[in-house]
C-alpha cells in the first residue's frame, strides 16, 4: 500500500497531464457531434426529400464504420489529399464525426415523438418551419433527447480512448506509456480506471438524474 | 358584394386511392356561424384542414375573403393567421404557460409588440373565464378550461373567422357547457364561425346555417330550424335519429 501511494504520487502528475487531453477530446468531439447531429436531424426531419436522403446516407455511413478506422482515415490518409490535422484536431474531428450519427438518430427519435397535434397548432397560428422548430418543436423534443444524450457523453468519455492509436497522449496512452517504462502495471492501470470513473460517475449520477426529471411519468 | 369569408367550390380530395372529398361547394358569409355535422369520416376534419391550408386539396378552390388558398404561396401564412383553429384534443403548448400560449401566435408570427401582445393575452384569458390561471400550465387546467385557452389563443391572432374542429367532443359531459358558452358569445358578438360538432343543442341555438356531411358529399343544408327538426333527405334523417338517441 505504501508504495502504491507512493508510486501513485510520482505518476500522477503525467496521468493528469493525460487526463486534459482526455477531457479536451471528449468536450471537443461532444460539441461537435451535437451540432453536425443536429443538423442531420433537421435534415431527416425537413421533409425535403434530398435532403432527408443525404442526411440519412451520412447517418448510415458513419454508423457502418468502425470509429478507428474513421480515426486512421482522418490522421493516415487524408494527408495524402491536402489535409494535414494534428493528432489532437483529427482526433476531435473524428470522434465528433463518428458520433454525429449516434447523435442524429437520438435528436430525430425526440424530434419524432413530438405530437403532431402540436405541429398543427403551431402551423394554425401560421408558424413557418424553422420557428415551429424552434419554438415548439425542440423546446418538447428536449426532455425526450436528454437521457440517452447522457449515455453518449459517457460513451464519448470512454470512446475518447480511442484517440491513443493516432497518437493523442490521452489518459490511456499516458498510462500505457509509463507503465511500459516502470513495469507497475497493477498501480498505473487502476490509477487509470479510478481517474475515468472519477468523471463518469458524475456523470451517470447526472443521467440518473436527467431520467427522473423527464424520463416517462412526468407531465411537463 | 363583397366575397364571402370562406368560399368552396367544387372541392376535392384524395388520401391515396381513397377520396375523402368528392366536390364540396359551401360558403360561410361574414359573421356567419355554421355547424358542419356528419358521421365519423365523412370527412369534416378534412375540410376545415383544406381551408386553412393544413392540407392540400386537389381539384376546385378554396378562397378565404377572395384570396385563393395555395400552400405554396407566401399568402398562406396570412390565411393562417387570419383562419384560427380550435382542436379537438386543444394542442395547446405543454411548456408554456396559459398567457404564453396565447401570447405565442401575436408576438412570435405576427410580431407585435410584447406588451401590447400581453395585455391583450390577459384580456383575453379574463373574458373566458381564466383570469385567475394566467400562469398555469396546461397539465395544471382541466380539460374545459385548456379548451377556453386555446379559444383565447385563437382570437389572440384577431382571426377574420375561427375553425372549430368538434372542439368539445374531448371533455367530460359537466365541461361542455363552459366551452359552448364562451362560443355563444362570439357567436353573439359576430364572430364568423365554422364548427365541426356533434352538439346539436349548440347547432340548433347558434348556428346560422347547418351543412350535412356524409362519405365527402354535402347531402343536405339548410337553417338550423329547418334541417334539424325537419330534415329533408333520408342519410340525414337517420344520421340525426343516431346523435339525438344514442344505441
Ligand atoms: N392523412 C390521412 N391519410 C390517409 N387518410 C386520411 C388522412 N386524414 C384523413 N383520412 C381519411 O379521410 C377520411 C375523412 O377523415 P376526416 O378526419 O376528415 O373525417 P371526419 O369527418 O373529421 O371524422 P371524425 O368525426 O371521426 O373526426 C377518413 O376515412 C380518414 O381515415
Ligand atoms: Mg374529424
Amino acid at each position: 500500500m505504501q508504495n502504491f501511494m507512493r508510486d501513485a504520487a510520482q505518476f500522477m502528475p503525467l496521468l493528469l497531464q493525460g487526463l486534459k487531453f482526455t477531457i479536451l477530446v471528449t468536450a471537443g468531439s461532444l460539441l461537435l457531434s451535437s451540432l453536425l447531429g443536429l443538423v442531420w436531424a433537421l435534415m431527416r426531419v425537413s421533409g425535403i426529400a434530398w435532403l432527408a436522403m443525404i442526411a440519412k446516407l451520412v447517418v448510415n455511413t458513419l454508423r457502418g464504420i468502425p470509429i478507428l478506422v474513421q480515426l486512421f482515415y482522418l490522421y493516415f490518409v487524408m494527408p495524402e489529399f491536402g489535409l494535414r490535422l494534428t493528432a489532437l484536431e483529427a482526433a476531435i474531428l473524428g470522434l465528433g464525426i463518428a458520433y454525429s450519427a449516434y447523435q442524429s438518430e437520438n435528436f430525430r427519435a425526440g424530434i419524432e415523438a413530438v405530437d403532431h397535434g402540436q405541429i398543427e397548432a403551431a402551423q394554425s397560428i401560421g408558424m413557418g418551419w424553422g420557428l415551429m422548430m424552434r419554438r415548439v418543436v425542440l423546446p418538447q423534443a428536449i426532455k425526450i433527447i436528454l437521457p440517452p444524450y447522457g449515455n453518449i457523453m459517457i460513451m464519448m468519455l470512454k470512446d475518447s480512448s480511442q484517440a491513443s492509436t493516432i497518437t493523442v497522449a490521452e489518459l490511456t496512452l499516458q498510462g500505457s506509456l509509463i507503465a511500459s517504462s516502470t513495469f507497475k502495471n497493477m498501480t498505473v492501470y487502476t490509477l487509470v480506471a479510478l481517474l475515468y470513473l472519477s468523471m463518469s460517475l458524475p456523470l451517470i449520477a447526472f443521467v440518473g438524474w436527467l431520467e427522473r426529471r423527464f424520463g416517462k411519468g412526468t407531465k411537463r | 358584394m363583397s366575397p364571402a369569408m370562406i368560399e368552396l367550390g367544387s372541392v376535392t380530395k384524395s388520401f391515396g386511392t381513397h377520396q375523402v372529398l368528392k366536390g364540396i361547394t359551401a360558403s360561410v358569409e361574414r359573421g356567419e356561424v355554421v355547424c358542419l355535422i356528419g358521421p365519423s369520416g365523412s370527412g369534416k376534419s378534412t375540410i376545415l384542414r383544406c381551408i386553412n391550408g393544413l392540407e392540400a386539396y386537389d381539384g376546385g378552390l378554396v378562397h378565404i375573403d377572395g384570396v385563393k388558398v395555395d400552400r405554396d404561396a407566401s399568402s398562406i401564412v396570412g390565411i393562417r393567421t387570419s383562419m384560427a383553429m380550435v382542436f379537438q384534443r386543444f394542442n395547446l403548448f405543454p411548456h408554456r404557460t396559459a398567457l404564453e400560449n396565447v401570447v405565442e401566435g401575436p408576438i412570435y408570427v405576427k410580431k407585435e409588440p410584447a406588451a401590447e401582445a400581453t395585455a391583450r393575452g390577459r384580456d383575453l384569458l379574463a373574458r373566458v373565464g381564466l383570469a385567475a390561471k394566467i400562469d398555469a400550465y396546461p397539465a395544471q387546467l382541466s380539460g374545459g378550461q385548456m379548451q377556453r385557452v386555446a379559444i383565447a389563443r385563437a382570437l389572440a391572432m384577431q382571426p377574420k373567422a375561427i375553425l372549430f374542429d368538434e372542439p368539445t367532443s374531448a371533455l367530460d359531459p359537466e365541461l361542455v357547457g363552459e366551452v359552448l358558452e364562451v362560443m355563444k358569445s362570439l357567436a353573439e358578438e359576430g364572430m364568423t364561425m365554422l364548427v365541426v360538432t356533434h352538439e346539436m343543442g349548440f347547432a340548433r341555438e347558434v348556428a346560422d346555417r347547418v351543412l350535412f356531411l356524409d362519405q365527402g358529399v354535402i347531402v343536405e343544408e339548410g337553417s338550423a330550424r329547418e334541417l334539424l327538426s325537419a330534415p329533408r333527405n333520408p342519410r340525414t334523417q337517420d344520421f340525426l335519429r343516431r346523435v339525438l338517441r344514442p344505441i
